[in-house]
């Protein structure tokens, strides 16, 4: 929660000194509210003020990065507990569990079957982040040993599973500057934990059965300075995991409860691959920011990973494309001439089966403030006119020597009107952009 | 920390007994909740979100894989329904007449009532009947189904804001309930919903079905849009307090992930089980988001998604 000026006003010196840059403390107090000044510029500022300052002034969920250089990943950092009311930052970051168990060529073909889970749909690319080792064999050296196999063959950010401090200890020694995310510290463990990752500052994760449970051992380690923290209540159901993190949530953005004021991380319990999905799909939905899981099945990984991809857009903006002609494969004066939207989904959808009708063609995208066909139909911004215009103003005519576009088969209705304004021949294409390969084989071939 | 809630779901109860005045072997009631989705600890869940299968009073243009599981009794409603009940544990029949279409077969309302009667008498279980889309049509076939069927609290559709009078006046008249059909726009849905109650329907006979998006096609309006609308409900808000119905299986089954082959998008994985997983977790997020009622197509993805159900009506009282 963000403080007002006059709330951080009551905590500065008020010797109007001037030496932080504004005349006044209370001009400083208020250029601190706007974000546009640091509390280090008073040299003056009490400890207790600024430990008042500093904890009010902290979100209500830290943000907790793991992994370094390219996929260093964000995590927490969350304002909200209903999408609608503003947006979910940032995206659960998905993590594949392996076992120190497998040998070192089967660990190697499973990494590098890891790294290729890369997806790509309507102009996005779905990426996974996380290799999670598991301490399964309860012996350091093999995890060790395993950590090494794993580091040396991804770039995707590490998690080390064990409970214990020595192997953790060992197997982090040659990671740490790739800031691997640990897992887990406990009530019997936490204090030789929090000594194996302090000097690397590494993400810990504390696991406690119980929210008392958790949020006591979070104080403990908290207390012992340590705070790059993520949070395990250790469900024992998928029903217990809903209740734990709405509570967790609810108790962190609403009492600013400090305890619980970190990312989650859910592991996922189903044997069966496909259930294991349907679990991930509802720790998606209810707050986790990291999800560990042990299927790679690229079949059931897209929807779910889609999924995510929904949950966190933002709820006021659509994801957009730019206004105006674009080209598939190289097109010429001969080249069909497709009209649609400038809502990214809508867009790529088309694109992608014009792109698969192996013929180069002109796409208008037109600017309907980003939405889909229907809907910029229903609310008047993809009227035949605003067609017309966006025609003109891209001079589609110099592009092409044939007069022929086609339109979406979901506004037909237009197509009169359109020929009225343009003087151009209007072919109505399919209703689903699935069926512009076939058509333009068609009309076009 | 617990939220105290002021407002609960109304509670449908869908399909009569012989004791009731139907025919029904089974009941379904959906609602009653007086928390969000799942939330035991602080509230009522008293039912139990069920999955509903559909079929057709015609050949649907099904793709091969759904094709597969019913081509065998997809020209025998009454054989397709038992199918989906016995052999692969809907809940209830969602019963879509697009054989009434005047654009498509243009079956006549004789012919919707018949098949209506056909299913009824094939299964015990509670049933959903939806018209094909076309206003005058649906609302002369849907009459029809009202009267013949009547007693049997059928759940009949769709009512929408322009074209509600006619269904909503029918379920009145012959004991069934309503289902509200709105764009995916939290205003036309309550607005709907006074407008059915304002010609005297209770609130515990309407079902709303707010139009979702597929996944990946805009599933995220509809859930934040189901949401708000449980939110409203819980603070005693009475025109969004009606159950929900979403037809996953519709929107999913049309999105290009369940219908391309693995050929063309090898990095997209098996096609089959690729067309399961968009409906199952398509279904995994609408339960989170408030779900009463999923309409659903692929056996697997039913069984997926009664197996996920199980495990969230789980107690987690602390
Ligand atoms: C998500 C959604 C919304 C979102 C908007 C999301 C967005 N960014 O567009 C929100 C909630 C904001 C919304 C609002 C409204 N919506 Co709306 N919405 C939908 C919904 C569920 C999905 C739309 C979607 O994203 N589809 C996916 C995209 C990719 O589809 P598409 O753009 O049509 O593109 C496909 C095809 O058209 C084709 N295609 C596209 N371009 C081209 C080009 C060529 C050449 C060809 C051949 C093919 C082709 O390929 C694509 C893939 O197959 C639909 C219902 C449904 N389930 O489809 C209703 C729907 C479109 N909405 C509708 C309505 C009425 C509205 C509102 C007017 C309701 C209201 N009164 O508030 C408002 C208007 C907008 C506003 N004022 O904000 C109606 C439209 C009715 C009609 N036939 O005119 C629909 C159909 C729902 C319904 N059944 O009533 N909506
Ligand atoms: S330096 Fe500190 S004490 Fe001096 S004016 Fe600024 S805020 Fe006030």
């Amino acid at each position: 929660m963000a403080l007002t000026g006059l709330e951080i006003y009551k905590q500065l010196p008020k010797k109007n000194c001037g030496e932080c840059g504004p005349p006044t403390c209370l001009a400083f107090a208020m250029a601190l509210a706007g974000g546009k000044a640091s509390l280090d510029s008073c040299p003056y500022v009490s400890d207790a003020a600024r430990a008042a300052l500093d904890s009010a002034a902290a979100p209500p969920i830290a943000k907790v990065v793991v992994g370094s250089g390219d996929t260093v990943i964000e995590l927490g950092d969350e304002t909200e507990l209903f999408r609608h009311d503003k947006k979910f930052y940032h995206e659960t970051a998905v993590a594949f569990l392996v076992s120190d168990t497998l040998g070192e060529a089967e660990l190697s073909d499973k990494v590098a079957e890891i790294n290729q889970l890369a997806f790509h749909r309507v102009g996005l690319e779905y990426r996974i982040q996380m290799v999670a080792i598991k301490n399964d064999s309860g012996n350091p050296e093999t995890f060790k040993n395993a950590v090494q196999t794993v580091a040396s063959n991804t770039g995707l950010a590490l998690a080390l599973i064990s409970e214990n401090p020595e192997a953790i200890s060992q197997a982090l020694g040659p990671v740490a500057s790739r800031k691997p995310l640990v897992s887990a510290a406990t009530e019997a463990n936490w204090e030789q934990m929090v000594a194996a990752v302090k000097d690397s500052g590494c993400a810990l994760a504390v696991k406690a059965a119980g929210l008392d449970n958790l949020a006591a051992l979070v104080e403990k380690i908290t207390g012992a300075g340590y705070k790059q923290l993520v949070l395990d209540p250790m469900p024992d159901s998928v029903s217990r995991a809903v209740a734990d993190f709405t509570q967790i949530r609810r108790l962190a953005i609403k009492k600013k409860f400090r305890p619980f004021g970190y990312p989650l991380i859910a592991f996922t319990q189903a044997e069966d691959p496909l259930e294991e999905v349907t679990e991930a799909a509802a720790y998606v939905a209810k707050y986790a920011s990291v999800v560990v899981l042990k299927t790679t099945d690229r079949a059931a990984l897209l929807p779910l990973l889609t999924l995510r991809q929904n949950i966190y857009t933002d709820p006021q903006v659509p994801i957009q494309v730019e206004e105006g002609i674009h080209e598939v494969g190289t097109p010429n004066e001969n080249s069909p001439v497709y009209v649609t939207t400038n809502f990214s989904l809508t867009y790529y959808s088309v694109e992608g089966e014009v792109e698969g009708s192996r013929i180069p063609s002109h796409i208008i995208s037109v600017n309907t403030d980003g939405l889909s066909v229907m809907t910029s139909y229903a609310d008047g911004k993809f009227e035949a006119e605003k067609i017309a215009e966006t025609m003109k103003k891209y001079g589609i005519e110099a592009k092409v020597k044939h007069r022929n576009i086609v339109i979406p088969g979901g506004v037909a209705v237009i197509k009169g009107k359109l020929e009225e304004l343009t003087g151009w021949k209007v072919i109505v294409g399919p209703r689903e952009a699935s069926g512009i390969a076939a058509f333009a084989k068609s009309q076009f071939a | 920390m617990k939220e105290k809630n002021t407002g609960r779901v109304a509670e449908v109860s869908l399909g009569a007994t012989t004791a009731e005045g139907g025919t029904r072997t089974t009941t379904i009631v959906v609602g009653g909740d007086t928390a969000l989705p799942f939330h035991h600890f602080e509230g009522e869940v008293p039912h139990r979100p069920v999955v509903a299968m559909e079929v057709q009073d015609i050949v649907p243009s099904w793709p091969e894989h759904l094709g597969k599981y019913f081509r065998d009794v997809w020209d025998k409603p009454g054989e397709w329904a038992r199918k989906g009940v016995d052999v692969y544990g809907a809940d209830l029949i969602y019963l879509k007449l697009d054989g009434i279409d005047p654009e498509g077969a243009n079956r006549s309302a004789a012919d919707a009532v018949a098949v209506v009667k056909e299913v009824l008498q094939a299964v015990g279980v509670p049933l959903i009947v939806v018209g094909c889309g076309n206003t005058e049509k649906d609302n002369e076939v849907m009459e029809a189904v009202a009267e013949a069927a009547a007693g049997e609290k059928l759940l009949l559709g769709n009512a929408e804001q322009d074209n509600y009078r006619t269904l909503t006046a029918a379920c009145l008249g012959n004991g069934h309930s309503i289902i509200a059909r709105s764009p995916l726009d939290i205003n036309i849905c309550k607005q709907l919903n006074i407008l059915i109650t304002e010609m005297n329907m209770p609130g515990n006979r309407i079902v709303i079905d707010p139009s979702i998006g597929g996944l990946g096609y805009g599933i995220e309006y509809a859930y934040s849009i189901m949401e708000r609308s449980r939110i409203g409900a819980l603070q005693g808000d009475k025109m969004l307090s009606m159950p929900i119905l979403c037809t996953v299986g519709y929107e999913c089954w049309r999105a290009k992930e369940a219908n391309s082959p693995e050929e063309e998008v090898p990095e997209w994985g098996t096609q089959e089980t690729r067309a399961i997983m968009w409906e199952a977790t398509a279904a995994s997020a609408m339960l989170q988001t408030g779900a009463h009622i999923l309409l659903m197509r692929h056996p697997q993805a039913v069984a997926l998604t009664r197996k996920a159900i199980d495990r969230l009506m789980q107690p987690n009282n602390y």
